[in-house]
């Protein structure tokens, strides 16, 4: 161990309560992981504050120590945004999980950072309201994360990501300032718009510690479809069909055979497992208008080759349907031990071409490939199905990722849609970008952390002033 | 056909072979890709938002004793023990990781590195593993004395003149716990053979448990009655010995298999249609001894037999279509159900108790909030790590109670005592806790009554 380790653990243990600090090897190891494949890195202690006054104080020991800071919500990242890097204080913010206020007449909730996405759900459903954004991993992870990534999830078509419904945030920058951006008016143009430039910035400018959620009625009726297709190509051309119709569902989510299969062994909801493709539809909104553009979507998908389309009985079915899909990612382990769910998103017209090279590229470098994700916004998740030990496949796996983000690159797309770039994508992000706007985003990050403090290393690197290197993920 | 038993006891000695963390299928560790997807179901996790706390970070803990990175320590162990083992994990883990082979392998880890090891607690645990539950004649006796304290007044003498006062607060709390012995074990209240009531259709066994058959005899006397409503004809051995979960859940595997290979021969699996367990945790453990004796030349296909023919007997029951009861002993009875564990997450039944619940006349069944959600009984749990098998005991009693039930049903003995004795600490609570089964003998009997006042 380095020897800086000592004074600084003795400086966390004076300003913090014992049952905050961890710094026992059994919890270092157990934060040394979030939900991404095959990267790790141990911290040296382990931050659960309780306060806002808590964490300030330790951005405080980190800058007299020159210690990075990574914060954390419950880990389910899936780009390494919030494994830790080498020699850093890890802050997670799961135990300030509380709703602090429902407000009915402006239509706003605000949380703490560690509350839990479904819980902030279900705390406007009970009150006749709906949050719409709905990451897959939305039954454990934190809107502090949520917001930090920019999460999207399986509404996104229709209500957008958690962009679209923060209305305004506490943040505690790098050097230890609490401000608060954004404000409660629905109209707001006052400066800059600091909220959206933290928003998806990955723990990389400040910690968020509250966030202020703009919240919509809840939609009366709701109707769910699954369409099970003979190949790829038709359930692509009935989605195409279903936009040129406009209509615009709330979810429009796509499986591939080998992930129906996967799902349908956890879930056991009777998922069509012979299908070749699999479209999970959802209509929402007053319930005439969402039972006639259902009836039409099932129209277009029986017009354009659907071997068969269930309609989910009552509201129980839709969401059993939807948890299907939502463990699509994890039941694909169930092939191979290590997934690496790719996050490539296209323009619509670009994704059944998308598709058909994913697989001329699991051919072409002999990897297996399962795909699904979301269809009505482009949003592609190949996962590249491996076994990390095997380090002559996961060579063949690199050149696959690499010949994936080209072909996204390529199509005018994007190397990640919902999950960020944290430390799985930086080596793309300058290809997408270019130089100039790479550099206007590492003059940002100077200009709210110059000591490169928060977690550093993710998204970019900042090579001039790199004391602190993210060491190469151990395997 | 019938192979020698082992004469001698099992050896002291703890952990022979190789178990162990670093000699396990790797695969099984690296199936966890640390998603998270368990974390809202561990109770312990959710009790103190500690990553180390969750099924993620157990595992975590053991891949890196696996690679070599970490030690089993009494770091390790303490948190292996801090582990419910109810394998709520198992049911929302998406990837299908064993974590019931992690823990039992990872639990076995640290009695073989003895990283907890006290005199104290090794004299515990070579009294309860190796002698009690080895013996069933002097687990029987001991439940007789235990019996005989309780009738006789001593125990009420002991307790009005304030002696367990002097105890330590964790004894004094246990004391409290101690639960009432039952007059008359299955073995007095069962023949070893009982014929159907009416046409002989099926044979089955029954396996009485230990816990359940000392403190709960009526449960094993209403399982074969209600078998013998639904043409079985039941052999019940007698002086059963216990199934071995208790060895496997506790880092005793060899004791397990032994106990595993003499029920094998207790019943010839070969001789019956079905060998009937309704204790939760016991039919977890002894539908896998497939598994746990995989290896044992001499019994692993015998062992799957078994495996094939253990059926809880709520599952059994749906299976063979039971006779829904037309009478009721009581009417306008609200019900609800509390699931074991180890029978919704370890055997993954959960429609059949509540067809059964529903077939009841004059009751119904209203769900409880968090149904599946451990009520901190887990085996021993609320010995060992009493807080938080209270907090989590305080949970349950508080979702029952809002349901406004007057029953609530479970099926392990285990739950069954940590939901009378939490219902009996939440003050006035008037609420009966039962068991499925239990309630349908009571039905059975209520349609018997009526058809002699007939006659």
């Amino acid at each position: 161990m380095p020897p800086a380790v000592s004074p600084l653990l003795q400086d966390l243990q004076a300003e913090l309560p014992a049952a905050c600090l961890l710094t026992d090897r059994a919890d270092l190891i157990t934060y040394a992981y979030d939900g991404t494949a095959a990267m790790r890195q141990l911290p040296l202690a382990v931050v659960l504050p309780l306060t806002a006054d808590q964490i300030q104080a330790t951005l405080g020991i980190a800058r007299k120590h020159r210690t990075p800071v990574v914060t954390r919500g419950s880990g389910t990242g899936l780009s390494g945004g919030s494994i830790p890097v080498a020699n850093s204080i890890v802050i997670t913010l799961v135990r300030m999980d509380r709703i602090l206020e429902l407000d009915t007449r402006n239509l706003t909730l605000l949380v703490e950072a560690g509350a839990i996405t479904q819980k902030i759900y279900e705390a406007a459903d009970a009150a006749g309201l709906f949050y719409p954004p709905d990451p897959g991993s939305m039954k454990i992870s934190t809107i502090g994360g949520n917001v930090a990534e920019n999460s999207g999830g399986l509404r996104g078509l229709k209500y957008g990501v958690t962009r679209d419904y923060v209305m305004g945030m506490e943040v505690i920058l790098a050097d230890g300032k609490r401000c608060w951006l954004g404000s409660r008016c629905v109209k707001d143009v006052a400066g800059y718009n600091l909220r959206d430039l933290f928003i998806g910035s990955e723990g990389t400018l400040g910690i968020v510690t509250q966030v202020l959620l703009k919240l919509l009625p809840k939609p009366a009726g709701r109707q769910t479809l699954l369409a099970s297709f003979t190949s790829m190509e038709d359930a692509a051309e009935t989605v195409s069909q279903i936009i040129a119709a406009r209509i615009v569902p709330c979810t429009l989510e796509f499986l591939d055979r080998k992930t129906i299969q996967c799902v349908e062994n956890f879930t056991r909801v009777g998922l069509p497992v012979d299908a070749a493709a699999l479209l999970l539809i959802e209509t929402d909104g007053h319930p005439a208008a969402a039972t006639e553009e259902a009836q039409k979507i099932e129209d277009l998908c029986h017009a354009h080759g659907a071997s068969s389309v269930r309609r989910a009985r009552d509201s129980a079915e839709a969401v059993q349907l939807a948890t299907a899909r939502r463990s699509a990612f994890s039941a694909l382990a169930r092939l191979k031990p290590t997934t690496i769910l790719e996050d490539v998103t296209v323009p619509r017209s670009e994704l059944a071409g998308m598709i058909r090279e994913v697989a001329l590229i699991a051919e072409r470098w002999n990897v297996e490939i399962a795909t699904f994700g979301h269809f009505g916004d482009g949003n592609l998740h190949p996962t590249i199905l491996t076994n990390e030990r095997d380090l002559e496949e996961m060579k063949r796996v690199e050149h696959a990722i690499d010949a994936i983000v080209e072909a996204a690159l390529a199509r005018k797309g994007t190397i990640t849609g919902e999950h960020g770039v944290g430390l799985a994508k930086k080596q793309f992000l300058r290809r997408q970008i270019g130089d100039s706007s790479h550099q206007l985003l590492t003059l940002v990050k100077r200009s709210l952390d110059p000591d490169n403090l928060l977690n550093p290393g993710k998204i970019f690197d900042l090579p001039p002033f790199a004391d602190h290197h993210v060491d190469a993920p151990a395997h | 056909m019938s192979t020698p038993l082992p004469t001698k006891a099992i050896p002291a000695k703890l952990g022979v072979g190789p178990h162990g963390l670093a000699a396990l299928d790797y695969s099984i560790l690296q199936q966890c890709m640390h998603c998270g997807m368990c974390l809202p179901s561990c109770p312990t996790y959710l009790e103190t938002k500690r990553e180390r706390h969750s099924p993620r970070g157990r595992i975590a803990l053991m891949r890196a004793i696996a690679d070599g990175e970490y030690a089993v320590t009494r770091e390790f162990g303490e948190e292996m023990y801090y582990c419910l083992g109810c394998l709520a994990c198992t049911t929302a883990c998406p990837a299908g990781v064993n974590y019931a082979e992690l823990f039992e392998t990872a639990r076995a880890d640290i009695e073989q590195h003895r990283v907890l090891d006290t005199p104290a607690r090794r004299g515990i645990r070579w009294f309860a593993l190796r002698l009690v539950f080895t013996r069933p004649r002097l687990l029987k006796v001991l439940g007789r004395l235990l019996w005989l304290y309780q009738r006789s007044g001593v125990q009420t003498l002991l307790r009005k003149i304030g002696l367990f006062s002097l105890l330590p607060r964790r004894l004094r709390e246990l004391e409290k716990q101690t639960p009432e012995v039952r007059t008359q074990f299955s073995d007095s209240l069962v023949k070893e053979v009982e014929a159907p009531y009416g046409p002989k259709r099926h044979r089955v066994a029954v396996l009485t448990g230990c816990v359940q058959d000392i403190l709960f005899s009526e449960i094993n006397h209403a399982t074969v009655e209600v078998l013998r409503e639904n043409g079985c004809e039941v052999f019940t051995p007698r002086n059963q010995y216990c199934c071995g979960s208790l060895h496997a859940h506790n880092g005793d595997p060899e004791a397990a298999k032994d106990l595993a290979r003499r029920q094998i021969e207790m019943i010839s699996p070969e001789s019956v249609d079905a060998i009937i367990t309704n204790a939760g945790g016991c039919g977890s453990h002894l539908k896998h001894y497939d598994t746990l004796l995989a290896d044992d030349p001499r019994y692993a296909a015998r062992a799957r037999i078994w495996s094939n023919k253990v059926h809880d007997i709520h599952e059994w029951l749906v299976k063979i279509s039971f006779r829904k009861p037309k009478e009721a002993p009581q009417q306008d009875q609200v019900i609800t159900y509390h699931e074991s564990c180890h029978l919704c997450h370890g055997q993954k039944i959960v429609s059949q108790p509540r067809e059964i619940l529903r077939s009841l006349p004059g009751m119904t069944l209203r769900e409880c909030a968090q149904s599946s959600h451990c009520c901190g009984s887990a085996g021993i749990y609320n010995l060992t790590q009493p807080a938080t098998a209270a907090s989590l005991q305080a949970q349950k009693v508080a979702r029952i109670r809002e349901t406004g039930a007057h029953v609530v049903a479970t099926s392990n003995p285990g739950c069954h005592l940590q939901l009378q004795i939490g219902l009996r600490d939440a003050d006035d609570s008037m609420i009966e806790v039962s068991q499925p089964v239990l309630l349908l003998a009571r039905a059975y009997a209520e349609e018997r009554r009526h058809r002699t006042m007939k006659r």
